[in-house]
């Protein structure tokens, strides 16, 4: 595993088994784990939810995932990734992708800082078996050793 | 020849749109720049022959000048090869 993926992921930036009741709530989530994990402001969640209001679900990027962001702001503290496993699936109104389970948060402060990292974890995701896997997990931890262990 | 890949924010689904279309590109042995940008920054850009974008942002890249495919599915190469072929070829 390289470093660089795992330190994407900083220390409460991982919920497993979460209990969100549609797509606003489980962005909330997503975006509530960058916050806590030192990557985004408060104001970075809203702009997420006004950017899927606007666009649609474009960022259900592949069955059952997706890849929640806005663009670099403020907002923004420094460059990282979430991820909030539902317990249950959502709808986001993805007629290609859902139901989704696996909702990432991406905080990008500029429009290459993460590209590297988001590369891995597109490459990561294209396993099923890793998909499996991280549907599974209970805690941050579980999410660490996945991540160690691929 | 430049492609653009294209999404709201410019950093995430358009990142990942880029590196498929790249991979895709290389086993077409086509060449070709791709760039990954926001919708509003690719409506000013004049000289790309093809934007590719998700199929719920087509509607907002009305009025440019390049020819707009839709990625039903971005991480699906055959795909975006296919309809790359089609159109560059």
């Amino acid at each position: 595993m390289s470093r660089r993926l795992a330190e994407a992921f900083a220390p409460g930036s991982v919920a497993a088994q979460v209990a969100a009741a549609d797509w606003r709530a489980a962005t909330r989530v997503a975006g509530e784990l960058l916050v806590a994990s030192g990557r985004t402001t408060p104001a970075y969640t809203e702009d997420i939810i006004q950017m899927l209001e606007e666009l649609g679900p474009y960022q259900v990027i592949a069955p059952g995932i997706a890849l929640l962001h806005a663009r670099p702001s403020e907002a923004v503290l420094t460059t990282g990734l979430s991820l909030a496993v539902l317990e249950k699936p959502v709808e986001f109104g993805s007629k290609a992708n859902d139901p989704v389970r696996l909702v990432f948060g991406l905080a990008a402060q500029h429009h290459d800082s993460h590209i590297e990292v988001l590369a891995e974890t597109a490459n990561k995701l294209s396993s099923p078996r890793f998909v499996n896997s991280l549907l599974t997990i209970h805690s941050e931890s579980d999410f660490q050793r996945l991540l160690s262990d691929s | 020849m430049k492609i653009l890949a294209v999404c709201g924010a410019g950093v995430g689904t358009s990142v990942l749109l880029k590196m498929n279309a790249e991979k895709a590109l290389r086993t077409l042995d086509l060449e070709a720049e791709v760039v990954a940008m926001n919708l509003a920054n690719a409506l000013e850009v004049q000289d790309a022959q093809v934007i590719l974008t998700t199929p719920d942002l087509v509607a907002k890249l009305e009025g440019t000048r390049s020819e707009v495919i839709a990625i039903e599915g971005i991480f699906d190469l055959n795909e975006i090869g296919e309809k790359l072929e089609k159109a560059l070829g």
